[in-house]
């Protein structure tokens, strides 16, 4: 008796554990629904007119034209050209001062965390436009370097790919520090100590030790301003001034010049697979929390 | 120089061997700070042509911002766009942050399984390259007549705010001992009113950082407002993009200086809530 009285209140509490599990899925049920209903099913449709050719049947002709196309392959070679260089300065400017702001103590390293939060925080447009002044011929930047004799006559910083690039790695510099430094104070100081005091350099030290022991800050770094880079669309349409065009920009145009959502749908969907090849990639070798900054 | 030799890390590295350090990452945070900056003189310019430092100064550029009715070229006017960006940043926080803030709560309670399997999904408006989601958005908008619609606005943005309320959130219930609440539930509180009263007033600094967040990332956004607003609800950021693409308009260095003034008054208040959740 005792034994199917103890089978039926298991039984109850295994329906109260389902009934609550139920409740936490509902919970995000709002949620869900609007990125079904509003990402989700619209880029499952932009995915479907990729296919549709200008006569309105099922082709490839757009992705036909991609790979034919040589003003489509200058587009893809400008996108990965502009992300890998960005990518590039970025962790060449980004690592030092992560490094530097994860040896200093954590007062000091939180009001330098306020230089790099404050360009994170101040809108996009506003520092584009600040390069923009900063940049042209009579601007701040050409006056300083002709007052120096560093240029013998101003030279043209903006609407090319060398304003657009300064651009971008200011704008994409925080992502990078952000997850680097907190990788890099994770680094169990005592770890270099044991190095040194095994007899390495300083110098030795750091390669070693540190060096390896931050990579995964650098690496989700990396993968984040990348990715940001390969859809970014602001920056290089006021900084490139028209010459430089990248896959996001040329979406645009597709649909606001020339109203053809199948050559734009098609950019599109390899912009999309080549982004979460990436980050299928990334999520292999770090956490996906990374990405939880502000974008 | 005697302060040069003392010792800056545990490896009895000197001041003197990392000077190029404290030099190159002082350089490195003046470039990340004061570049943007630069707008704020610009703005009290007299010229109509971006000199610096200006030759002369003057409010005509915040006349224009704050009470030109129309702008020359056709543009909506700014004032009129202000609006309705504050208007749909606000209404961006009351739709993003209760619908995050349940499905985080949802989300750390349920299984690890379902969590998995649904956190790649509910964080993708940040993974996929925007553009795409604002080309989507107009054409689901197009079926549905939201076109130039506030609530379109409202919710495009809504969907890119959300992932950030969801993670911050869910990092706020992490440290957050879910026992509090049985407790409160074995001694007779619902469920709804257990989390009102023990859990919600112990996140709540998260929740108003991710409100803020909300707010700035609704009133920052323009590739979304660039397809889906337009006619009378054009954004600021949307306004002064347009304008940016065709002229250098001294005026936008005066709507920028109130953008930095309002990010870096958002930044601070976010700061002393996050010392203070500590």
């Amino acid at each position: 008796m005792g034994g199917t009285k103890l089978n039926s209140n298991q039984a109850e509490l295994a329906q109260l554990a389902r009934r609550e599990h139920f409740t936490f899925f509902g919970l995000t049920l709002p949620y869900l629904v609007l990125v079904g209903a509003m990402i989700i099913a619209p880029i499952g449709w932009l995915f479907f007119l990729s296919f549709i050719g200008r006569d309105g049947s099922f082709s490839i002709e757009n992705y036909e034209r991609m790979i034919n196309s040589k003003a489509y392959i200058r587009i893809f070679l400008t996108t990965f050209k502009i992300s890998i260089l960005t990518t590039f300065f970025c962790a060449l400017l980004g690592y030092p001062l992560a490094y530097f702001m994860s040896q200093i103590s954590r007062k000091w390293a939180n009001i330098c965390m306020i230089g790099v939060l404050i360009p994170f925080w101040t809108s996009l447009l506003v520092r584009t436009y600040a390069w923009l002044v900063l940049l042209q011929k009579k601007g701040l930047v050409n006056t300083i370097a002709v007052d120096l004799g560093l240029l013998s006559e101003p030279i043209k910083f903006v609407h090319n790919t060398s304003g657009t690039l300064i651009g971008m790695v200011h704008i994409m510099l925080p992502f990078l520090i952000l997850p680097l430094y907190a990788n890099m104070r994770a680094i169990d100081p005592h770890c270099v100590k044991a190095a040194s005091s095994l007899g390495a350099t300083s110098i030795r030290a750091f390669w070693t030790v540190f060096f390896p022991l931050s990579m995964p800050g650098l690496l989700a770094g990396l993968l984040i301003v990348f990715v940001l880079c390969l859809g970014f669309y602001v920056t290089p349409a006021v900084l490139g001034g028209g010459k430089v065009i990248m896959a996001a920009m040329k979406i645009s145009s597709n649909i606001e010049l020339y109203f053809s959502w199948g050559a734009a749908s098609a950019l599109g969907v390899v912009l999309l697979a080549v982004t979460m090849l990436i980050l299928f990639i990334a999520s292999k070798l770090v956490s996906l929390d990374q990405f939880g900054q502000r974008s | 120089m005697g302060f040069l030799d003392q010792n800056v890390s545990e490896t009895q590295i000197k001041l003197r061997g990392r000077l190029w350090l404290y030099i190159l990452s002082a350089i490195i945070l003046f470039l990340l700070i004061v570049p943007s900056l630069v707008v704020i003189p610009m703005s009290f310019s007299s010229s109509q042509y971006l000199e610096f430092p200006p030759k002369d100064w003057s409010f005509r550029w915040y006349e224009n911002y704050f009470f030109s009715w129309k702008v020359e070229n056709g543009f909506n006017d700014w004032m009129a766009a202000t609006r309705t960006s504050l208007l749909v940043a606000v209404l961006t926080i009351f739709v993003a942050t209760p619908i995050g803030t349940l499905a985080a709560y949802g989300l750390i309670n349920s299984t690890s399984r379902l969590r998995t399997i649904l956190f790649p999904i509910m964080i993708s408006p940040m993974m996929v390259p925007i553009i795409l989601v604002a080309i989507g958005l107009f054409y689901f908008y197009v079926q549905f007549k939201m076109v130039n619609s506030v609530l379109g606005l409202v919710l495009g943005h809504s969907l890119v705010a959300m992932p950030l309320v969801l993670i911050i959130v869910m990092s706020a219930l992490k440290n957050y001992d879910m026992n509090q609440e049985k407790v409160a539930r074995s001694l007779g509180a619902s469920r709804p009113r257990a989390f009102i009263e023990i859990t919600l007033p112990q996140i709540k600094f998260s929740l108003i950082s991710a409100s803020l967040i909300s707010f700035l990332t609704s009133f920052d956004e323009i590739i979304i407002s660039l397809f889906v607003a337009g006619g009378d609800n054009s954004t600021i950021t949307r306004s002064m993009f347009l304008a940016l693409r065709d002229q250098i308009d001294p005026t936008i260095a005066a709507i920028s200086t109130v953008l930095i003034l309002i990010s870096s008054g958002l930044l601070i208040i976010t700061q002393v809530l996050g010392s203070k959740s500590r």
